[in-house]
């Protein structure tokens, strides 16, 4: 398909690849002993430069988030590793941390010592129990040979890493959820501003970035900024993790670079559809994405700027494959009812109308439907995630963007398959 | 031990050096309150009310802060469970396939509902959303381990390991 060597994910079919002596053996830690020597604010600035943008899901500019630490407070700075990784669809960050978690923590130390951070912390989602048992491993071996602790590598410098794992709740992967679950409480997101890089864990400046966005960085460190420009488009570079599952004879991540053609995705590197079935819809980047229909994913290239041209996100970039033989509706309340469940609570249109949703598309899988049940979910969608126009970028009636998750992708459903929500509807009031 | 009209019966960590460590892990004590009930749930299997008022005590704040951290996270559990849990994740890739079709296995085969344990409390069978190992569908979370790509005989032997 093309000549793209994977960077992030070269080594782990190797014997030993999350050891230290592993990760040495291939160049690792070299960026962190070059990063030491340099001026933080000009690490900030290659990252910047790299156009680098997180890979959790809203992909906003690495380097220009950092920028945002404030230089004359003399609070301590946070950095925090969102390990938090529970978007449907998605399960890179897992590959990462069991195969490559010395370059995720060599990402972190350079991104603390950017930031001017001196405890940092990793908020692993509590399932990743394995994950979180080999990290404390990695993060042993790191101490054990100065990579952390006192005066890193015989420089002035010095950081702690604490693992902190959470307790089931997706809302935690959204950043202020994430800190106020480090802070002891319950995971409810934080009106913004003030942002995390202001006031942030324990009201101190506070950086958050994914595993993935972190493992990119000793990689941008070694080969410098115009080589991570050059691969993709410009204005969202670099290699990517994207994640293949559902209807697929090949599921799995495959690093490819950003930019990459979705047919080639699923028909190539994931093996095409079972039983040689026809392609229905396809989540482009998580379940909170719209769906595309087949047509759609046909033609369609991973890339942060096109998918948001097209009316949906590359996310986290989570792809989930539905054959001809998925029902829509059924899809459609699968969905419904993992935000039903994941909603925290705090807003009322999230709270109620995510469970509205799973009523009423409940009722029309059970045959009691009513006439105006189908306009009533696109209006509930509106309720939750506020009046969708795409090209207006219209958002707002929630604290945090889940309301806009949720109502992405039912409206789309909705939208793009009302047909088979037709279908649901008892016949003679159909007529009527 | 009745508590009417003594003092009530306290819970204790096992481990104290290990509840120092967190507590040093943190620049505030609030923040040891999720690795505390981590621990605590280890040790005892859920989190009762005497585990609640213990750590409100350890981390200095009133037991319904930690109470409302408890109920707000699914992975507390406030009543005891079987000795094994088994949660089927039931989220998009997982349930297309055939996620529904284990947990029909265990209904089945041990007579028991999500949300249910066995009379002999072998297992508690829970329905979960995305565990977030979705390329290895169906996902079931054995205690505190993953196993991944399940066929339904896969399942039933795994079921059979576990006493």
């Amino acid at each position: 398909m093309n000549t793209f060597k994977p960077v992030l994910t070269e080594y782990i079919d190797q014997k030993d690849c999350h050891t230290l002596p592993f990760y040495k053996s291939i160049g690792g830690y070299t960026a962190l002993e070059k990063v030491l020597t340099m001026n933080p604010d000009d690490i900030t600035q290659e990252v910047k430069d790299s156009n680098l943008r997180g890979r959790g899901g809203a992909g906003f500019s690495t380097g220009m988030k950092w920028g945002f630490i404030p230089k004359d407070s003399n609070k301590p700075k946070y950095l925090i590793n969102n390990a938090d990784e529970s978007e449907p669809g998605t399960f890179k960050d897992r590959l990462l941390m069991n195969k490559a978690p010395h370059q995720m923590l060599e990402g972190m130390i350079i991104a603390a010592y950017a930031i001017g951070c001196h405890t940092s912390f990793i908020y692993i989602r509590g399932e990743f129990y394995q994950e979180y048992k080999l990290l404390e491993q990695t993060i042993a071996e790191a101490y054990d040979n100065n990579i952390l602790g006192q005066n890193i590598l015989g420089s002035n410098y010095s950081l702690d890493v604490v693992i902190h794992r959470g307790a089931g709740a997706y809302i935690c992967g959204e950043e202020t959820g994430l800190l106020e679950s480090l802070e002891g409480k319950r995971g409810w997101p934080r009106n913004k501003p003030p942002f995390p890089a202001i006031e942030g864990y324990l009201q101190s400046p506070t950086i958050v970035n994914n595993v993935e966005t972190l493992s990119c960085l000793p990689h941008i460190i070694n080969r410098g900024a115009s080589w991570f420009k050059s691969i993709g488009p410009e204005k969202g570079p670099g290699p990517r993790l994207f994640c293949v599952s559902g209807c697929v004879n090949n599921p799995g991540v495959f690093e490819e670079p950003m930019g990459v053609s979705l047919k080639d995705l699923i028909f190539d590197r994931a093996g095409g559809i079972p039983d040689d079935k026809q392609l229905k819809a396809v989540f482009p980047g998580g379940s909170s994405s719209a769906i595309l229909t087949a047509n759609e994913a046909m033609d369609v290239m991973l890339d942060f700027e096109e998918l948001v041209e097209k009316g949906s996100m590359l996310g986290s970039a989570g792809i989930i494959v539905m054959d001809e033989t998925v029902d829509m509706v059924q899809a459609c309340l699968n969905i419904a009812r993992f935000y039903a469940h994941e909603s925290c609570g705090q807003c009322t249109p999230c709270r109620e109308g995510t469970s509205w949703l799973v009523m009423m598309l409940t009722r029309l899988i059970n045959g009691d439907g009513k006439p105006g049940d189908i306009d009533m979910l696109l209006e509930i969608t509106d309720n939750i995630g506020g009046l969708i126009d795409f090209s207006k970028g219209s958002f707002g009636k929630t604290i945090c963007p889940f309301g806009e998750a949720v109502a992405w992708p039912v409206r789309s459903f909705v939208e793009k398959f009302k047909g088979e929500f037709m279908e649901y509807l008892p016949q003679e009031k159909v007529v009527a | 031990m009745k508590s009417n009209g003594k003092p009530k019966p306290r819970f204790t960590f096992e481990d104290p050096e290990r509840v120092k460590q967190i507590f040093s892990q943190y620049p505030d004590k609030k923040s040891a309150t999720l690795p505390l009930l981590h621990l605590a749930q280890s040790q005892e299997g859920y989190i009762s009310k005497n585990v609640i008022d213990s750590i409100a005590e350890l981390v200095d704040c009133h037991p319904a802060v930690v109470m409302d951290c408890v109920s707000f996270y699914t992975m507390f559990y406030t009543k005891p469970q079987g000795r094994n849990i088994i949660q089927v994740c039931q989220t998009l890739s997982c349930s297309l396939n055939g996620a529904d079709e284990l947990v029909d296995h265990v209904t089945d085969k041990y007579k028991i509902k999500p949300g249910e344990t066995t009379a002999d409390d072998r297992f508690t069978l829970m329905k979960v959303e995305c565990l977030g190992s979705c390329g290895t569908a169906p996902v079931v979370q054995m205690n505190k381990e993953y196993h991944e790509d399940l066929s339904k005989q896969k399942f039933d032997e795994l079921l059979e390991s576990f006493e």
